[in-house]
């Protein structure tokens, strides 16, 4: 297991103080309340979908989960999306549909029968892989491709979902939102008291410790 | 509690919000659709906004049109990239062509200040020769009008924004001193600085449409800026100079009406062959707008969209098209980047993205291919740089996140820069139908060959400028574009241009463009503080014209 960069750092413990305003505190607090089941989806695309985030960015044991399909769920359901088309895609909830119900029965057929949901791993990768290296085709997926899907969907509102999320944003040692307060030291070797400690070698109880009185 | 700014319109009932002080209103002149209005305009952003302001001062009766909402950047923005997607135009558009242009955050607003709402600030003077392009450089089109006319005019809109810049700006004739200091260097522009400097070409801290200090006066009432770095998704201390808050509250005290959430489906011409007013939905229902004089300002894609949608007996191929140009030539920028790993942190979160400037190859002529271009610095936020790992280098699974743990010790330089003017790239009517029921914009885009030599060219200097500087497994990000103009150019030839220099359209005399559409060519830098210009200077014609009995 590898050891977070910023131990300790929570954006959240910032959550009351002048790093965020209301209107952050509401749309924040509404993610982090997502509802854990299908509202768009069905339960078999569903299934689908969890297992697919999961492989686009693995969790890790030592960060909280961000629940991917959820997000994807509620994303689809508002039907937020960026508006535009390829001329030869169809436009988001209708990719995913379709993206989704052709790697099942992509899986299908190559794993005799058996679902996305339930291959192991790498097999999974595999045909993620496939699909990113433009080696996938034919009747499952009708006039999608697959190779487009995957780049111009997949790989916008499935790191788009993650890096939108409070456990992401520690990961990576992110500032979080910063309204009205900013910043004033803005050197990225001069930290304010309210910015991520990295741990370096040898300092990572120190970088605890200041992660600790991030507020 | 907050009212939802998508859900019923702010502006009516004789008042706008004001933006400067929570939940607070400014009081709003207000016309009835039977009174025939001096002047409907079509879209409030760069170029609508500014002339809405400008021509109410003048005394005409104006209204202003736009589909977005009105925001209160003060309650309605959060510091949340995904959340901020609601600035943006994600109403339906088809794209095409050898390199589709993305859209939606990547290319134009939907609210009142339009696409300023969540602009990154930087405010640019095109070199003068490119507006002579033709004549001077040898390629693009000649715009109608002197870079001294521009110059002058150009002086005029830095005032009125209160652009921060350096003292003395490198590049170009002189200019004057800008109304406020320029920004203090983040950790990102510090690095621009040094990489330029270590490949002996001049940098400068970029002039930015937001406060390095207070305003309060009549021009607005703003704190400066936090260096919150958020400014692409709306800035919430209001520091930024939007036409949110720098022309449509001018616009509003002399006397123009706004219309937010009111999307204009078609301009009516009537029997003499002139515009007669603006159809437009707001409220669940159409309504009509009398009108003497139709601004359409709507940017590059909606508005030849909405030329071509008012298409009627008369016009059967859209208003203002006689050259059949209405549409064409649109052009983008290149905005390609690259990026790399420092050893020690920037964490360029901090402050706005683009804090320092090179210009130099836009007053390079030395090279063989035509055109310049700018790099400015950089500062993404989570969910951009991811989309630019996947977009850039195709990462996914356990590398993607792994990569994005370097976040804090990344830097990148970004280009813009100028694309050739191409009839062949266009805006056309898709049969898709958006919320309204209205046809669509299709748009079809591929590069020159010059556009990929300019490209390759800024790539390679952009990544010397950053492997000087020590940066460590750089990677190039290829198929960026941002920005937009061409659809509706200007020029002195009704046979090859669509409005003349004042943005008056040939065919129709009370039918007028202001925005990014009328420009021929787009030159090496981000277009507002021009489309701004143009606005100022065309306000200016308006009145002369006026004055002399000739609108
Ligand atoms: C992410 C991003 C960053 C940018 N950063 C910079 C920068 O740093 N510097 C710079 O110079 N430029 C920048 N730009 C570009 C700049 O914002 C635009 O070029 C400029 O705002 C265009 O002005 P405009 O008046 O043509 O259109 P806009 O400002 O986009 O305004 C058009 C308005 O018209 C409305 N509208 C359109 N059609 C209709 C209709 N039919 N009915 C009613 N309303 C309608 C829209 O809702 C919109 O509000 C940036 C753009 C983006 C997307
Ligand atoms: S960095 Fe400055 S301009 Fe940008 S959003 Fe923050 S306060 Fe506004």
């Amino acid at each position: 297991m590898t050891k977070p960069r910023y131990p300790g750092y929570d954006v959240l413990a910032k959550r009351n103080t002048p790093s965020w305003d209301e209107a952050t505190r509401k749309v924040v607090d509404k993610r982090l309340a997502t509802p854990d089941r299908p509202r768009f989806l069905t339960r078999d695309e569903w299934s689908v979908a969890a297992a697919f985030c999961e492989r686009i960015l693995p969790q890790r044991e030592d960060a909280a989960p961000v629940p991917l399909a959820a997000l994807l769920d509620a994303k689809l359901l508002a039907d937020h999306g960026d508006g535009f088309r390829d001329a030869d895609m169809p436009y988001m909830r209708e990719a995913w549909r379709r993206g989704l119900a052709a790697i099942e029965a992509e899986a299908k057929t190559r794993h005799g029968g058996r679902s996305f949901a339930s291959l192991s791993d790498e097999d999974q990768d595999r045909l993620i892989g496939a699909m990113a290296d433009g080696g996938l085709g034919g009747e499952h997926w009708g006039d999608l491709d697959p190779q487009k899907f995957f780049k111009r969907r997949v790989l916008v509102d499935v790191p788009g979902l993650f890096y939108s999320h409070p456990s992401a944003w520690n990961e990576i040692g992110f500032g979080g939102p910063a309204s009205p307060r900013g910043y004033v030291r803005l050197d990225g070797d001069h930290r304010d008291a309210w910015e991520a400690a990295e741990a370096t070698p040898g300092h990572e109880k120190k970088a605890e410790r200041d992660n600790r009185h991030v507020v | 509690m907050l009212s939802n700014p998508f859900s019923a319109p702010r502006a009516r009932h004789g008042r706008a919000p004001d933006v400067f002080r929570h939940g607070a209103w400014v009081s709003m002149r207000e016309h009835r659709e039977t009174d025939e209005v001096d002047f409907a305009i079509v879209g409030t952003g760069a170029g609508g906004g500014t002339l809405a302001a400008l021509l109410a001062e003048q005394g005409f009766s104006v209204v202003a049109f736009d589909a977005g909402p009105y925001f209160r950047p003060l309650e309605d923005f959060a510091s949340d990239e995904s959340e901020q997607n609601k600035l943006y135009w994600t109403d339906r558009r088809v794209v095409d062509g050898a390199n589709p242009i993305q859209m939606g955050g990547k290319n134009s607003g939907k609210a009142v200040g339009g696409s300023t709402v969540h602009y990154a600030m930087v405010s640019l003077r095109f070199r003068p020769e490119h507006f002579s392009a033709r004549t001077s450089l040898g390629y693009g089109a000649d715009w109608p009008i002197s870079w001294q006319e521009m110059w002058h005019y150009y002086d005029l809109a830095e005032k009125q924004i209160n652009i921060s810049g350096p003292l003395t700006y490198p590049w170009g004739p002189k200019r004057p001193r800008y109304p406020y200091r320029a920004h203090e260097l983040n950790g990102a522009g510090k690095l621009l600085a040094k990489g330029c400097e270590a490949i002996g070409i001049n940098w400068t801290e970029t002039p930015l449409a937001t406060l390095s200090a207070p305003l309060s006066g009549p021009e607005g009432k703003s704190p400066p800026c936090a260096y919150r770095g958020f400014c692409r998704f709306g800035c919430t201390t209001n520091a930024k100079r939007s036409a949110l808050t720098v022309w449509i509250p001018r616009a509003l005290a002399a006397g123009a009406e706004i219309r937010d959430l009111a999307m204009v489906g078609r301009i009516e011409t009537g029997p003499s062959g002139r515009a007669t007013g603006v159809h437009y939905h707001r409220e669940g229902e159409w309504h009509f707008q009398r009108a003497k004089n139709v601004v359409v300002a709507g940017y590059a894609i909606e508005t030849p969209r909405l030329l071509l949608n008012s298409a009627d007996q008369r016009y059967p191929d859209g208003l203002a098209n006689s050259s059949g140009l209405v549409g064409k030539n649109l052009m983008t920028q290149s905005n390609q980047a690259v990026w790399g790993r420092m050893d020690e942190p920037v964490r360029w979160y901090k402050g706005p993205p683009s804090l320092a400037i090179t210009e130099h190859w836009n007053y390079d002529d030395n090279k063989d291919f035509h055109g310049g271009y700018i790099w400015l610095g950089q500062g993404p936020l989570p969910n951009e740089w991811a989309s630019i790992q996947t977009g850039a280098r195709g990462l996914w699974g356990q590398k993607l996140r792994d990569a994005m743990l370097d976040y804090n010790y990344m830097i990148g330089v970004k280009m813009v820069g100028e694309m050739l003017p191409n009839e062949a790239n266009r805006v056309t009517l898709s049969d898709d139908l958006d919320q309204y029921g209205l046809k669509v914009a299709k748009i079809t885009y591929a590069w020159g060959d010059n556009d990929k030599a300019l490209i390759a060219h800024a790539l390679e200097q952009m990544g010397r400028s950053i492997e000087a500087i020590g940066a460590k497994g750089i990677f190039l990000q290829e198929d960026d574009t941002n920005h937009l103009g061409g659809t509706a150019r200007m020029g002195s030839d009704r046979r090859t241009s669509v409005v003349d220099a004042d943005c008056r359209s040939w065919d129709i005399p009370n039918l007028w463009i202001c925005d990014g559409s009328v420009f021929p060519t787009v030159g090496g830098v981000n277009p507002a503080l021009t489309t701004q210009t143009i606005a100022l200077r065309t306000a200016d014609r308006i009145g002369q014209l006026a004055a002399a009995g000739e609108l």
